[in-house]
């Protein structure tokens, strides 16, 4: 298999990560998009025999990373990005809508960990070498990240210890 | 999810949960322009005018060459000289290409009586060429006015459901020979050219450049036999 169908076999993959960390549809394809162009201008640089998703989604993160700095410039990755506004599918409960907009309000450095680990399936060093962050980093990033989202499930602040009284 | 991560059961939990979010993109088609940058790594239209520039080698290539080679081909021109029936094409292909119930006036099982009728009416020989060869076959065709008397307005539809339109004029003015142009207009990719008497748009809305390109390729092989 060449490397263009292996790529194009990995594009619902990429879509479906677009999806989750760019938050809408139209964003999510511009993404997938550049990150397509980019890859097939670097491809030179892939190591024949390494894992080929991990470095689509290394040169996603690139792209996202260039995509966040052009649209906010002068502005932290630490901050949280303004809620994305989505029109809520009928067929998602609320918990689920819940999740979703607690997700696209995580920092996306955050969110990104988050998404590699959980819905890709990475496991930390994996996700650590896709984002070249030390293994450390995807762990404390992750920790927070599940921190931020329960307090914005739950309503309390982070690190707030209160339970939810029903 | 990741092997140290799968006896968390609050990730675990989460996981289930971002998978019933997300995976339904795994489901969706994937769009043409998203599927043609997977291939060459640009967009359609980027892979065109590097084959034109004889750079890129692929699949676009091999449809162009023979378009290339074509002695008629004039300098490249300036968008401003698209000819104005290219927008009406679009138009046409936008406006009745998705019509369920009356995609076209006459239908193709009537293709003698409206080949004869789409001729007489735009005055000269019309032909409704046959496309099978590309996945595409005739629905039909009708009569609609031009900016320059009645134009024929042919339609065909693949297995998948997409259709593509050919419009047909006679272009009593500026009748200037040209190779294959490529136009959009909006969401509709367009083909054209102007051949002799006649000007051809060739739209969809639906497909590749570089398939409309081997569409376009089929009909005017056939509109010139050699």
């Amino acid at each position: 298999m060449s490397d263009a169908d292996s790529i194009v076999g990995l594009i619902p993959r990429l879509r479906r990560y677009a999806r989750a960390l760019a938050g809408d549809k139209a964003a999510a394809d511009d993404l997938v998009q550049d990150t397509l162009e980019r890859a097939w201008a670097k491809l030179h640089l892939y190591r024949r025999g390494t894992d080929l998703r991990a470095w689509m989604f290394t040169v996603m993160h690139n792209v996202f990373v260039n995509q966040l700095r052009a649209s906010r410039p002068g502005v932290q990755l630490e901050d949280d990005l303004p809620e994305l506004s989505r029109p809520a599918r009928e067929t998602e409960s609320l918990e689920l809508r819940d999740l979703d907009r607690a997700i696209r309000r995580l920092p996306p450095e955050q969110r990104e960990v988050l998404l590699l680990v959980v819905l890709e399936d990475m496991s930390y060093d994996e996700a650590a070498r896709t984002l070249g962050i030390p293994i450390g980093t995807v762990m404390s990033r992750l920790a927070r990240a599940r921190e931020k989202l329960r307090s914005m499930l739950s309503g309390l602040p982070p690190g707030g210890k209160l339970h939810v009284i029903k | 999810m990741g092997t140290e991560a799968k006896d968390d059961p609050e990730l675990k939990a989460l996981s289930e949960a971002l998978h019933q979010l997300y995976d339904p993109v795994l489901d969706e088609p994937v769009p043409q322009s998203l599927r043609a940058r997977g291939m060459t790594g640009v967009a359609p239209w980027r892979a065109y005018a590097r084959a034109a520039g004889l750079v890129a080698v692929g699949l676009v290539v091999g449809a162009l060459s023979g378009w290339f080679l074509h002695p008629a081909q004039p300098p490249a021109v300036a968008q401003s000289d698209t000819p104005p029936f290219v927008k009406r094409a679009a138009v046409a292909h936008a406006t009745y290409s998705p019509e369920v119930r009356h995609p076209v006036e006459v239908g193709a099982d009537q293709e003698a009586h409206l080949v004869a009728w789409l001729s007489k009416r735009l005055g000269a020989p019309v032909k409704a060429p046959k496309l099978e060869g590309v996945g595409y076959s005739l629905m039909g065709g009708r009569l609609l006015p031009g900016d320059n008397g009645p134009v024929a307005h042919f339609m065909y539809q693949c297995k998948q459901g997409t259709r593509v339109t050919l419009y047909v004029r006679t272009d009593a003015t500026n009748n200037r020979e040209t190779a294959f142009r490529y136009q959009t207009e909006g969401n509709v990719k367009v083909f054209y050219w102007i051949d002799r008497k006649f000007g051809y748009a060739l739209s969809s809305a639906d497909i590749s450049k570089e398939y409309l390109l081997k569409v376009a390729d089929s009909v005017y092989r056939q509109l010139n036999p050699e």
